[in-house]
């Protein structure tokens, strides 16, 4: 029954996709959404983005210092695991599941709203493809801007690992950064930001898909939202594995 | 003109609708009525296209939206405006944002013809002192306003109303339907109106069909209806105290 289902929800989404990968209505009225949904999903999180990568990239300093240093490690150690962390997968997985709950939600309870409010029967009924309109937009957004908010992470939480230094003394700032430039590898930071666009596309498709299919009133908006966000959470980390083992071969 | 050929819809073993057949006509104002439950709400819904009907035809002046194909339906759904129970005006856009809504999304006129447009609707519903308020901060009734000015907007063929009364004080009904009639008569639209208000009945009913256990029960005008020899009319039309009074006043009159 749960695989019948399962099987059933897959198709009910790809039919969704199919009617939002379509040709806009109106160019015009395409890019305006485009732009809000820029600032009110890729702006409006950057934010969240910096303050949680900072702590993060302090603590993994913290952390790495404490557990890992021997007398036969060398000092570097510190830098070089901070930063394969962050690029590997803070910056990318950790921060997409992090915007999962703040985005998605954010996605599921608009367009449920919307539904059971009759706003998009109103969109349907003036001709407008609302699956189009509504979720398009969203999507191009979020992947169009997650390449940026992958950055600022990265950038934010060595920030934060040079702060706990010099806040701290636990170790010096030199050593740091020699740890950060050993063997770098600029592949890492295209990794990331590969396996972030996909974790975009993830996490507005499928909150898209739980807020336009909901029926009933607020209590179902509010269940539709928390269902999303398993979801997407679940599906972002199935996902990692996937584009891990396939980028990192 | 709406014409309706045998709609019959049934969700599993329910029988919603059973061969109804009715013809709306231009410049009219077409209401039907009948007890919650009826099935007013899946006709409406099977007019516009919104719910698929299990048999039967809905011809938009000779196009069967049922077999339409789907580009030549969603070019039909531009000749129509709805008003909605709940007004569904957009939250995220102010008053003359929503009515610009369906003229940014469709017209190809420069900006300041489009918003010569939005004006002149929303001055046709006394709305322009309200245009760059949020639906939020507006009455029900003026946000219903507002809704029906945005139905206009693209200058229909057909305007259909679901509940347009309902959670309104019987002054602001009033102010809706006549509303509602004027713009029909004056754009020669044919209009649908889904209602349970006898006010509405009584004051702007060109056309009435009564639906009642998913079959059409009685059709006539707002002339007629006091007069119906239809048990099931008469018990849901005077239900109430006042109306069986006006019945009586009416009988005596006449």
């Amino acid at each position: 029954m749960i695989i019948v289902d399962s099987i059933g929800t897959f198709g009910k989404y790809l039919i969704l996709m199919r009617r939002v990968f379509a040709r806009p209505d109106s160019w015009r009225m395409f890019f305006r959404q485009y732009l809000r949904e820029v600032l009110q999903l890729g702006i409006n999180s950057i934010p969240i983005v910096l303050l949680i990568s900072f702590f993060i990239g302090a603590v993994i300093c913290i952390q790495m210092k404490l557990n890992v240093e021997s007398s036969w490690m060398p000092k570097f150690v510190v830098g070089y695991a901070t930063r394969e962390i962050m690029l590997l997968e803070f910056s990318s997985s950790i921060m997409c599941l992090i915007l999962s709950g703040k985005v998605g939600s954010n996605i599921t309870s608009e367009i449920g709203a919307m539904r059971v409010t009759q706003q998009i029967d109103a969109l349907e009924i003036m001709g407008v493809n609302s699956a189009n309109y509504l979720i398009f937009p969203k999507i191009v957004a979020l992947v169009s801007i997650i390449p940026a908010l992958v950055i600022f992470s990265i950038f934010a939480g060595i920030m934060g690992a040079y702060g706990i230094c010099m806040f701290t003394g636990i170790m010096t700032p030199d050593d740091l950064t020699y740890g950060l430039q050993y063997e770098f590898s600029q592949w890492f930071i295209w990794c990331s930001i590969i396996k972030a666009l996909f974790f975009a596309y993830i996490i507005t498709s499928v909150a898209s898909f739980y807020g336009y299919y909901v029926g009933g009133g607020s209590i179902e908006v509010g269940k539709a939202s928390t269902d999303a966000v398993v979801s997407c959470s679940v599906l972002i980390l199935f996902a990692d594995i996937v584009l891990t083992q396939l980028l990192m071969q | 003109m709406i014409r309706l050929e045998s709609i019959s819809k049934r969700f599993e073993s329910q029988v919603v609708l059973d061969d109804i057949n009715a013809t709306f006509d231009n410049g009219k104002t077409n209401l039907i009525i009948g007890l919650s439950g009826a099935g007013k709400t899946v006709l409406l819904k099977c007019i516009v296209g919104l719910l698929v009907p299990d048999s039967g035809k809905v011809l938009y002046d000779g196009r069967d939206m049922v077999t339409l194909k789907k580009k030549e339906r969603l070019l039909l759904r531009r000749e129509m405006g709805m008003l909605f129970q709940s007004a569904a005006l957009f939250d995220s856009m102010s008053v003359l944002e929503n009515v610009m809504f369906p003229l940014d999304m469709f017209s190809d006129k420069p900006f300041d013809d489009r918003l010569k447009r939005a004006r002149f609707c929303l001055e046709r519903v006394n709305m322009l002192d309200a245009q760059y308020k949020s639906p939020s901060e507006l009455s029900g009734g003026m946000q219903k306003r507002a809704a029906i000015a945005r139905a206009i907007a693209l200058e229909p063929r057909y305007l259909f109303c679901d509940e347009p009364n309902s959670g309104l004080d019987p002054k602001t009904s009033l102010i809706i339907d006549e509303l509602i009639h004027n713009i029909t008569e004056e754009y020669g639209i044919t209009t649908i109106v889904n209602t349970h208000d006898m006010n509405s009945v009584m004051g702007i009913g060109d056309n009435i069909i009564f639906l009642a256990g998913g079959r059409k029960a009685w059709e006539g005008t707002k002339d007629e209806i006091l007069y119906s020899n239809n048990d099931v009319l008469n018990e849901f039309l005077f239900s109430s105290d006042l109306l069986r009074k006006v019945r009586d006043g009416a009988l005596l009159k006449g």
